[in-house]
């Protein structure tokens, strides 16, 4: 069966590159390019929802299905 | 799905001022995800701050809000309480303007075990005037005002509630992301003072004034001492020194202040 994967969005503009969601992600999914977060390996994306829960500045948004 | 923030925002005020990494963020989410859990109508719901980082808050979000006078958001809360009983008053706040400057009110808004929470953002300093210690600051710290180290023993927010007369105390951190929700809509739903501590961090005034590298070193920091009180209970004193408890620390019914003040205005009608 395929595995459907998470969406992830980021916000830019709200991101402050604080690098919490980038080191509290189980599986590594996040990295910093420059001052923001972008997604590096959206496959291994389990969908845990910690980064979008620890963000403090709005700026992830996953959706699950 | 994620979950929809922007119902609770105002149009137009993210991003907030708050510098990268600061927990207070993490906090307002978890207090939109409480709101929604208990799907309060904003006509209903009243955020009520002092002045600081943590108190900047209310402006964020979409409901009745009001910004007061530096630690006077218990005084300003009794008001709307009163005047209004059937809403849900929410307090928050920062150590500095609730237990020092606004000391006095919060522990008599404890004692009078009025039905309104607060919720105190604890970063153990006065982040937005320019990193002064407050009474939360631990023995030995440093802050600008204190650059040889803090000779003071810092306050337990949690011991001083409790010992006020709140009927609803609990502890959560910054880190515990997914708990602080569920603390804040145990705090709404108790009847009577609820105080509800959430230790946080503050990278820009704390952190590198006591040599945390970063960010994530704070939170790391906020994970390794909290103990849940289940856990606590199997574990040494020796265990548990250094380490703070978190969870449900204190709870008790007990007469709230709306309603006997109700009584009182009963009686002095029937004396007429």
């Amino acid at each position: 069966m395929e595995k459907k994967l998470a969406k992830i969005e980021i916000i830019e503009k709200y991101c402050k590159g604080c690098h919490i969601c980038v080191e509290f992600c189980p599986t590594k999914v996040l990295e910093m390019k420059g001052f923001v977060v972008s997604v590096k390996n959206l496959e291994a994306c389990i969908k845990c929802m910690q980064c979008e829960l620890r963000c403090p500045d709005f700026a992830i948004k996953v959706s699950a299905e | 799905m994620a979950f929809d923030y922007d119902k609770w925002i105002r149009p137009g005020k993210l991003p907030h001022i708050w510098c990268p990494g600061c927990g207070h963020g993490i906090v307002m989410k978890g207090l939109i995800r409480a709101f929604e859990t208990l799907q309060l109508k904003k006509e209903d719901t009243a955020l009520v701050s002092g002045i600081g980082c943590a108190s900047r808050l209310p402006g964020y979000i979409d409901c009745c809000t009001l910004h007061t006078a530096h630690g006077r958001a218990a005084a300003f809360a009794t008001g709307v309480k009163m005047a209004k009983p059937e809403m849900n008053v929410i307090l928050v706040g920062g150590d500095g303007d609730g237990t020092a400057i606004g000391g006095n009110h919060f522990i008599h808004a404890c004692r009078r075990n009025i039905d309104m929470t607060y919720i105190i953002m604890n970063n153990y300093i006065y982040g937005m005037t320019g990193g002064q210690f407050s009474p939360c600051t631990p023995t030995g710290h440093k802050a600008s005002t204190t650059p040889y180290g803090n000779p003071d023993p810092g306050f337990d927010i949690a011991k001083l509630a409790i010992g006020a007369g709140a009927t609803f105390v609990a502890r959560g951190t910054a880190f515990h992301a997914n708990q602080i929700d569920k603390l804040i809509v145990e705090a709404i739903q108790h009847k009577g003072f609820s105080v509800v501590e959430i230790l946080d961090d503050c990278p820009t005034t704390y952190g590198r004034r006591n040599k945390y590298k970063s960010v994530i070193e704070m939170m790391n920091r906020l994970k390794e001492v909290a103990v849940p009180v289940k856990a606590a209970e199997k574990m040494t004193a020796e265990q548990l020194q250094g380490k703070v408890l978190t969870g449900v620390l204190y709870k008790e019914e007990k007469a709230h202040y709306t309603d006997e003040y109700a009584k009182v205005i009963e009686r002095a009608r029937a004396a007429k």
